[in-house]
C-alpha cells in the first residue's frame, strides 16, 4: 500500500468510466456484427475528426444536456429519481415561449421574464411529485413518470390555442420570439456560419452554482446528508420532507432552464418540432458523470459527440444513426456496474489501509485513563 | 499469539476439533491459528470481545464460511463444510441470535419447514417434536402459533428445529442476548438437559457470568486466534476478562453522587398514541433529569425506549404531554432546534442515526451540528473549522483511524461510537441522550465512552441512559426507572438493586 491513496481514488474514478466506454463500444460492435454491418466503416466514421461544423453542433447539444443532466443530478444528490426533467422542461419551454412571444417586455429584459417564468413553471411541475411524495407517500418515480405525460397531453393542447397559423407551412407553433430578446451565437470559425449558444454561459454558470451549493453550504450538506442516509438525516435534524420539496423545486428549476438554449438560440418559438427527449438522456449522463459537475460536462459532451458523428451513417453505410442509441444505452449500464464495482473495490481498499495502519499498535486497546 | 490447547482429552470424548482454521477477509485477518476441541456432553463457551472473530469462527462450522486454512473434525472424521446442509448432515446445528421463525405459523409448521422429508408434516412429525420436547424438558406445544410465544419459547422452538434435524452438536450464538434474567436461567436449564444427553453445546457469549454459571470449559479468542481453553470450574470472570482484552476489566460504577437539584429534562405526562391505533406506544410518562444527573431507563426491547427517545428528540412528533429542557418548553419545536438548545443524542443505531457511511469522519462530525461553529460559518460549510475539530475528537477520544478523511465505513464499531460520543459531547450539550451507547463495541471503548460519560456528569451533564446492559444502566446510573408496555413503572436505587429485581420489574412479574 505504498500508492497515494488520493492517486488512487482518482485513477479509480477515472478508469471506471474508461472501462464502461470499452465494453459498450464492444457490445454495439456485436450487434453490428451480429446484423452483417461494416463494424470497422461505423467506427472509422464516429471516431474520426467532426468536421467544424460538428464542433458547433456539438457543444450546442452538450450545453441542453448539461442542464438536463444537472437537473437530475440535483435529485440524485438526495436520491430522489425524478425521471420527470423530460414533462419539466417542455411545459417550461412552451410557457417561456409564449410569454417571450409576447413580447411584454423590452429586449432582454423579455428573455429574463420568459426564463423566470421558465424556472417557475418548471420548478412547480416537479414540485407537484414532491408535495405528493411528502404528503402522499406517492414514489417521486411514479409520479414524475405520469406528470410527463400529462405535461406531453397540457402542452399539445395548448399549443393550439397559443399557435400562430402559419400559411403554407404544417409546423404549429407559438409566437416567434422578438428579434431583440434573442440571444446571439458566438462564431468558432470565420467560414462557417453556425454559431454556439450564447447559453452556453448559462449551462456553465449552473453547473458551477450546483457544485458550490452542493459543496461548499449547509443547505448542500443536509441534502447530501438525506440522500446519504434519510435516517442519519432525521436524527441530526433535518427536516426530511422539506427537503423533498426544496429538492424536486430546485431540480424542476433547472429542468425549467433546459429548453431555454434553443428557444433563444435555434428555435424562437415553441413548436411540434421543438427537441424532445432531453429529459431521458439527462438521467444517462447525470450516471455516467456521477452527479458530478465536470463529470456531467464530459458525459454531456460524449453523448452529443456520438449524436453527431452517427449522422452521416445513413447516408455513407446505410446504417440507422439509431445504433448509438445502443452505445449510450449500454454505456449507462455498464457504468452503473462498474461504478458499483470501483465503490466495492474502493471501500476494501479503505478497510484494508484502516487495518494496516492501526496494526502496528499494541494488539489491545487499553484503557485509556 | 499462538493457540495453546488442552492435549489431556482423550479423543473418543471430543466431537469437535478445529485445527489451525485462518479466516481472511479482503483487509481483516478474521481468524488464525483457531485450535479447539469439543467434548461430548458438555456446554463449551466461546468468548470475545466484539470483532474478536467469534461469528466467523461459527460460520466456518456451520458451513457459512469456508475456511482459508486448517481443518475440521467431526467425530473423529474430516470434514469439509461447505453450506449448512453439509454441517447438519454432519450433526451440527446453529441457533442463531436473530430467530428464524414464521410468526404466523404454528410451532409444528415451522419445525418441519425445509425438513418434511425426515417424519412428513403430520402427526409423525408431531409425534417427534413431543419426544424431543418431553426429553429435553423444552416445554413445547406442537400446534401454538409462533406470535403467540414468548421470546424465550421462540428460543427453545430454535433449538428443537435443531434437534429435529438430528443435531448432536448445537452452537448457540448469543442466545441470552435477548432474554431477561428469568429467561436466562430456564434457558441453562435446558441446556443442561442437552449435555446431559450427551449433546454437545456451543455456547457463544460475552456475558463472562453467564458463561462461568452455564459452561464446563471456556475458550477465550482475541484478535482471531485462540488464547486458550480452560475449565469454566479453575477462573474468574474478572481473569476472563483480562484473557479476552489483556488489560483489566473497565468498571461502570461512577463514584459520589453530583446530582444537584437544578432540573434539565422534565417531561410530563407524554403520551404517544400508536400509529395505527391499538395500545399507546407511550403512555402519561413523567420524568425528570437533573443537572449532573443519570437516569437511566431499564426494560425489555420493544417496550417504548425508542420511542421515549426520538419524541424527546423531536423526530416524532407528539402533541400529548409536555417536554421541557432547562425550563424552556419544546413542544412543537424542531429536532435541530432541540439540540440547538443543547441536546446530545448517542443512537441506538449508529449506522442507521448516527453516521453518514460513506463520508469522511470529518463530514460526520458536521452531521446533526449542522448550524455550529466550528463547522458552519454563515450559510458555508467551515471546511479547515470541522477538519480542525474532528483532529481533536480522534485525539481525545481515542478514535483510531489514519486520518480525518478515512470513509467512516471503514472504522471498527468501537471506533466509530468513540467518534460519535465526541461529537455529541462538542457543543457542551446539558442533556444527552444515550441509548444503548456501548452496545456492539469492544471492551476498550466501552471504558473510554463510560468515562467521558462520567466526566461529563461531574461537569453537570443530564444523561437519558437506556440500556440493555444492566451491569451498565447499574453502574452509570444516579436514578434507574423501569418501562414496561409504554409506562413508566418503579424507581430503583442502583446502589441497592440486583439484576434479577429489574428483571421481574422488566417482564412485569412482579406486578
Amino acid at each position: 500500500m505504498t500508492r497515494n491513496p488520493r492517486t488512487l481514488k482518482i485513477a479509480l474514478a477515472v478508469g471506471a468510466p474508461l472501462l464502461a466506454l470499452v465494453a459498450a463500444f464492444l457490445i454495439t460492435s456485436l450487434v453490428l456484427i451480429l446484423a452483417g454491418d461494416d463494424v470497422g466503416g461505423v467506427w472509422g466514421q464516429i471516431l474520426s475528426l467532426p468536421t467544424d461544423r460538428g464542433y458547433i453542433n456539438i457543444l450546442n447539444a452538450a450545453t441542453v444536456y448539461y442542464l438536463s443532466a444537472i437537473a437530475v443530478a440535483i435529485g440524485f444528490r438526495m436520491n430522489l429519481f425524478n425521471i420527470g426533467v423530460d414533462g419539466q422542461y417542455r411545459i417550461a419551454a412552451f410557457t417561456a415561449a409564449v410569454v417571450a412571444g409576447e413580447g411584454w417586455l423590452p429586449g432582454y429584459f423579455n428573455t429574463a421574464l420568459a426564463m423566470l417564468a421558465a424556472v417557475l413553471v418548471g420548478a412547480a411541475w416537479a414540485g407537484i411529485a414532491g408535495l405528493l411524495r411528502v404528503t402522499r407517500g406517492v414514489s417521486e418515480v411514479i409520479s414524475t413518470i405520469m406528470l410527463n405525460a400529462i405535461a406531453t397531453a397540457l402542452v399539445a393542447y395548448l399549443l393550439r390555442k397559443a399557435a400562430v397559423k402559419d400559411t403554407g407551412s404544417n409546423i404549429t407553433a407559438t409566437k416567434e420570439v422578438p428579434e431583440g430578446s434573442r440571444i446571439g451565437g458566438i462564431k468558432l470559425f470565420g467560414d462557417v456560419p453556425a454559431t454556439v449558444y450564447g447559453l452556453i454561459f448559462l449551462a456553465v454558470a449552473v453547473g458551477f452554482l450546483y457544485w458550490f451549493v452542493i459543496n461548499k453550504t449547509t443547505f448542500g450538506f443536509d441534502l447530501r446528508a438525506t440522500g446519504s442516509s434519510e435516517t442519519a438525516a432525521v436524527a441530526s435534524g433535518i427536516n426530511v420532507k422539506r427537503m423533498i420539496v426544496i429538492s424536486m423545486l430546485l431540480s424542476g428549476g433547472v429542468a425549467g432552464l433546459v429548453g431555454m438554449p434553443l428557444l433563444f438560440g435555434n428555435d424562437y418559438a415553441y413548436g411540434s418540432t421543438f427537441q424532445s427527449g432531453l429529459g431521458f438522456a439527462g438521467i444517462a449522463i447525470a450516471l455516467l458523470g456521477r452527479n458530478h459537475p465536470v463529470g456531467i460536462a464530459l458525459g454531456a459532451l460524449l453523448f452529443a459527440f456520438l449524436d453527431e458523428q452517427s449522422n452521416p451513417l445513413q447516408i455513407l453505410l446505410e446504417i440507422s444513426p439509431d445504433i448509438v442509441k445502443i452505445t449510450q444505452g449500454t454505456i449507462v449500464l455498464t457504468v452503473v456496474i462498474a461504478y458499483e464495482v470501483v465503490r466495492r473495490y474502493g471501500v476494501r481498499l479503505e478497510q484494508r489501509r484502516v487495518a494496516s495502519a492501526l496494526d502496528d499498535e499494541p494488539a489491545t486497546e487499553g484503557v485509556k485513563a | 499469539m499462538r493457540g495453546t490447547v488442552n492435549t489431556t482429552s482423550t479423543s473418543e470424548d471430543v466431537v469437535v476439533r478445529l485445527r489451525d482454521i485462518g479466516k481472511t477477509f479482503p483487509g481483516v485477518v478474521a481468524n488464525h491459528d483457531v485450535n479447539i476441541d469439543i467434548k461430548r456432553g458438555t456446554v463449551h463457551a466461546i468468548v470475545g470481545e466484539n470483532g474478536a472473530g467469534k461469528s466467523t469462527l461459527m460460520k466456518i462450522l456451520y458451513g457459512v464460511q469456508k475456511p482459508d486454512s486448517g481443518t475440521i473434525e467431526v467425530n473423529g472424521t474430516q470434514v469439509a463444510l461447505s453450506s449448512p446442509a453439509d454441517a447438519i448432515g454432519a450433526g451440527i446445528g446453529m441457533v442463531f441470535q436473530h430467530f428464524m421463525l414464521a410468526d404466523n405459523l404454528s410451532v409444528l409448521e415451522n419445525v418441519v419447514l425445509g425438513a418434511e422429508k425426515l417424519h412428513g408434516i403430520g402427526d409423525a412429525a408431531r409425534t417427534k417434536i413431543i419426544e424431543i420436547s418431553d426429553a429435553y424438558g423444552l416445554d413445547i406445544e406442537p400446534d401454538r402459533l409462533v406470535e403467540d410465544l414468548g421470546v424465550g419459547a421462540r428460543q427453545r422452538v430454535e433449538i428443537l428445529k435443531v434437534l429435529y434435524r438430528g443435531a448432536s452438536i448445537i452452537i448457540l450464538d448469543e442466545p441470552t442476548a435477548v432474554l431477561v434474567p428469568q429467561e436466562v436461567d430456564e434457558l441453562f436449564g435446558n441446556l443442561r438437559e442437552l449435555k446431559s444427553e450427551g449433546l454437545a453445546v456451543i455456547f457463544i457469549s460475552h456475558k463472562l457470568d453467564e458463561v462461568l454459571s452455564v459452561a464446563d470449559e471456556v475458550t477465550v479468542i482475541r484478535r482471531g486466534a485462540t488464547v486458550d481453553t480452560v475449565p469454566a470450574s479453575s477462573v474468574s470472570s474478572k481473569q476472563l476478562a483480562e484473557m479476552m482484552v489483556g488489560s483489566e476489566l473497565p468498571d461502570p460504577s461512577t463514584e459520589t453522587s453530583t446530582v444537584t437539584d437544578k432540573v434539565i429534562l422534565e417531561i410530563r405526562d407524554l403520551t404517544l398514541p400508536a400509529p395505527g391505533g391499538g395500545r399507546d406506544l407511550l403512555q402519561d410518562v413523567d420524568l425528570v433529569i437533573h443537572s449532573g444527573e443519570i437516569l437511566g431507563i431499564a426494560g425489555v426491547e420493544g417496550n417504548g425506549q425508542s420511542e421515549l427517545v426520538e419524541a424527546v428528540m423531536g423526530m416524532r412528533p407528539c402533541n400529548v404531554g409536555s417536554v421541557s429542557l432547562g425550563g424552556q418548553d419544546l413542544v412543537g419545536r424542531s429536532t435541530r432546534e432541540r439540540r440547538e438548545a443543547g441536546m446530545g443524542y448517542i443512537p441506538e443505531d449508529r449506522h442507521r442515526h448516527g453516521l453518514l457511511l460513506d463520508a469522511p469522519l470529518w463530514e460526520n462530525r458536521i452531521l446533526g451540528h449542522q448550524t455550529r461553529e466550528p463547522n458552519v460559518n454563515g450559510p458555508l460549510i467551515d471546511r479547515s473549522g470541522a477538519r480542525k475539530d474532528t483532529q481533536r475528537i480522534v485525539d481525545q477520544y481515542d478514535v483510531r483511524t489514519p486520518g480525518i478523511d478515512t470513509l467512516a465505513r471503514a472504522l471498527s464499531g468501537g471506533n466509530q461510537q468513540k467518534l460519535i460520543v465526541g461529537r455529541e459531547m462538542a457543543d457542551d450539550p446539558i442533556l444527552l441522550i444515550a441509548s444503548h451507547p456501548t452496545r456492539g463495541v469492544d471492551v476498550g471503548a466501552q471504558a473510554a465512552i463510560w468515562n467521558h460519560i462520567k466526566r461529563a456528569r461531574r461537569e453537570g451533564l443530564a444523561v437519558l441512559l437506556i440500556s440493555a446492559d444492566l451491569d451498565e444502566l447499574i453502574g452509570l446510573s444516579d436514578t434507574i426507572r423501569v418501562i414496561l408496555r409504554g409506562r413508566l413503572g418503579e424507581t430503583f436505587d442502583p446502589a441497592t438493586v440486583t439484576p434479577a429485581m429489574l428483571g421481574s420489574a422488566m417482564t412485569g412479574a412482579d406486578a
